[in-house]
């Protein structure tokens, strides 16, 4: 690098000594640092936005034709997500709800409310509302819920808070460093679908992976499981875990066909 | 364009380094505007998606009146009305096992109890933000209603009570049927002034209903014993 700096210099130096002052020479060597770091910096920028939401919109909310809140819907009246989401255990797509699922409730309660008025409508004419996609893949890429969720994963890993969400944003820019980072080990996030049931604690009584209060084991909250093996951290829980639910090597996950086939 | 036209004093060495310099421009120009999406957007149906061929824009279409997918033919009636000669049946289509009463309380705390309640005493959250009440499971009609009855409810509503047949699939059905038959007994036979928690979280009784051996149990849980209802129609 120096080295074929101080040529330009000397080359410079041997046709132009005449015509510029000594400092010239410091002036092209700076402006030639200059340049690559601006070239550097730009390769920089672009990267850091295309990691960035402007980009990948995580983190923004996105306006949908109903104002539909997981906040009041999950955290108010306590839904299950796969009471909507009805697919999400056993196939690739989550689901989402027709506008029937809707009217199981809104056919009784806030009939009159305005808000509500594009589900009635939907409902009537039997025309299907449409929802802002907020997670969304290209089609290059093979994503599965079924096998995450059979094998542990929790909703609010790769979908953060829902339940507190009033509207729904995503949480992660779920761009293929995001997916590798757990692929290439899976044993940090993954949970027991069945832990002990504690009358104290409602959310003990139902599976782990729908749990949007899920905390992995620390020593204070050890994660007990029914046979009554209790968990302290979770690098023994997920090591126990990738044993007992076959977890596939990380070569497996890692490789390029798993994702692009 | 070659050097010697931009300037004579340019050496070779420098036009190649400015050469280098507008590729370096171009590819990023290219790379952080210029994006192709043939591979991002394929001309293909992903679910839900839109489609312009259909005048109602849906990519996934309906059955054709009078037809049946593969794999749809429901031979087994019973397993999927829950009737036998119009009057609703007594007996379960399969063995109620462990596994599918484990899997009956999960979907019913899933898809019933927003309503109805975790102990079935119709107060659930949905109810007291406006909803019609239900009855309460515990009611003798309810407790001496055939199973059959509660299949039906599931599948084609009751009332006030839209129906649940797509959200739920058949043996979900049943087996959330053998969990209410559970919650009636323990309801019935438990002391009336426990609190309503402790009734529930404990294993429900196994009840034995007539032909429940130990049974193979595919991965949803359940295995219906034969296609032909077999054990109702004795
Ligand atoms: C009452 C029905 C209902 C329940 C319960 C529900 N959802 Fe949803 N969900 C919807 C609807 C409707 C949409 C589409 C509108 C939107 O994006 O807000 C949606 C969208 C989503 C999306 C964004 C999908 C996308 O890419 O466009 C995620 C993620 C999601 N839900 C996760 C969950 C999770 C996790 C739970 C459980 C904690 C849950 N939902 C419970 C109805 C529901
Ligand atoms: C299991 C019953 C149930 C289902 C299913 C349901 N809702 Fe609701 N919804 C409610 C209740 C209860 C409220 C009142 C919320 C409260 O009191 O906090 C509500 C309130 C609302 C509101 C009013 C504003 C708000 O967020 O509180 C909107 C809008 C709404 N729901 C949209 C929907 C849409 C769209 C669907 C279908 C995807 C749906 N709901 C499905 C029970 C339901
Ligand atoms: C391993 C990460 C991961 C987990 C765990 C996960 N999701 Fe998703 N989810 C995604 C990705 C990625 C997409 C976007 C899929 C696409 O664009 O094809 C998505 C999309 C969705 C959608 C939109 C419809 C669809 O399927 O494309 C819904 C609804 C949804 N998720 C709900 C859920 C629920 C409910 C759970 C928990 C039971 C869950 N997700 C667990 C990663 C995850
Ligand atoms: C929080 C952890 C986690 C994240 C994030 C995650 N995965 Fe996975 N993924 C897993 C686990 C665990 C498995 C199960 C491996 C096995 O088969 O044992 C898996 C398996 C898969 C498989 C194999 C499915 C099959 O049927 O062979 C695919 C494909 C996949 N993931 C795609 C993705 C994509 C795409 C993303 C990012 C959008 C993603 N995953 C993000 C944990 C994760
Ligand atoms: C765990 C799943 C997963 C695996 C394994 C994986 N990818 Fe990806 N890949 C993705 C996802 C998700 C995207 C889309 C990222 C986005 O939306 O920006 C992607 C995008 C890409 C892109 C396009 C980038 C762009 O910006 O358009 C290329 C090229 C690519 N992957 C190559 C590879 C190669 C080569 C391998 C093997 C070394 C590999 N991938 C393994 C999930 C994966
Ligand atoms: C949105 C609230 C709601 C949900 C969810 C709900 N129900 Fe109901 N259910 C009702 C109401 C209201 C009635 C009373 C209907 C009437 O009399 O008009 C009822 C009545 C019933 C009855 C009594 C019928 C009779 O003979 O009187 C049964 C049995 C029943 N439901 C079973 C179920 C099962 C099983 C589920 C879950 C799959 C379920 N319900 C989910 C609201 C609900």
């Amino acid at each position: 690098m120096w080295g074929c700096m101080r040529a330009v210099g000397q080359w410079m130096a041997s046709y132009m000594a005449q015509i510029f002052h000594r400092s010239a020479n410091t002036i092209a060597k700076a402006s030639i640092i200059a340049a690559i770091l601006l070239i550097g910096g730009l390769l920089w920028a672009g990267l850091e936005l295309q990691r960035s939401p402007y980009y990948t919109y995580a983190g923004v909310a996105r306006s949908q034709p109903v104002p539909f809140s997981h906040l009041h819907h999950v955290s108010g009246v306590g839904l299950d997500c796969r009471y909507c989401h009805t697919s999400v255990e056993t196939s690739g797509f989550a689901g989402i709800p027709p506008t029937k699922t809707c009217m199981n409730c809104h056919s009784q309660i806030w009939t009159n409310a305005p808000m509500l008025a594009p589900v009635r409508e939907s409902y009537r004419t039997g025309k299907s509302l449409i929802w802002t996609r907020v997670d969304n893949l290209p089609d290059f890429v093979y994503f599965d819920h079924s096998i995450h969720i059979n094998k542990g994963i929790g909703c609010n890993t790769c979908h953060g808070p829902v339940d507190k969400m009033p509207l729904t944003y995503a949480y992660a820019s779920m761009q293929m460093e995001w997916c590798l980072n757990c692929h290439r080990d899976p044993g940090k996030y993954l949970r027991p679908h069945r832990v002990k049931e504690d009358p104290k604690d409602p959310h003990t009584m139902d599976d782990q992976v729908f749990n949007m209060t899920y905390q992995q084991p620390t020593a204070e909250h050890p994660v007990v499981l029914p046979d009554g093996q209790s968990f302290t951290s979770q690098d023994a829980l997920g090591a126990y875990l990738v044993k007992v639910k076959h977890v596939r090597s990380v070569r497996d996950i890692t490789s390029c066909s798993t994702c692009h086939r | 364009m070659t050097r010697a036209d931009l300037h004579p004093m340019i050496s070779r060495s420098a036009f190649r380094l400015m050469a280098a310099g507008a590729l370096v421009a171009a590819t990023l120009a290219l790379g952080g505007c210029g994006v192709r999406l043939d591979m991002h957007v394929q001309p293909k149906y992903t679910p839900l998606r839109e489609s312009n061929f259909f005048s109602d824009h849906r990519s996934a279409r309906p059955l054709v009146e009078g037809t049946v997918a593969r794999g749809q033919l429901e031979a087994d009636t019973y397993l999927y009305t829950g009737m036998i000669n119009g009057k609703p049946g007594t007996d379960f289509p399969f063995p109620v096992t462990e596994q599918v009463m484990e899997r009956g309380r999960e979907r019913f705390n899933v898809y019933c109890a927003p309503c109805h309640g975790r102990t079935g005493d119709g107060n659930g959250i949905v109810v007291q933000r406006g909803f019609k009440a239900p009855p309460s499971y515990h009611i003798d009609r309810l407790r001496n209603a055939p199973v059959g009855h509660f299949y039906d409810v599931i599948s084609n509503g009751f009332g006030a009570m839209a129906d649940y047949s797509s959200q739920i699939p058949v043996k979900d059905r049943w087996a959330i049927i053998a969990y209410i038959r559970a919650l009636q007994f323990s309801q019935d036979a438990k002391a009336s002034d426990l609190p309503p928690g402790t009734k529930i979280s404990s294993n429900p009784p196994n009840v034995n209903l007539p032909g429940s051996e130990p049974h193979d149990i595919t991965p949803d849980g359940i295995t219906p014993t034969n296609v032909a209802g077999g054990n109702v129609a004795k």
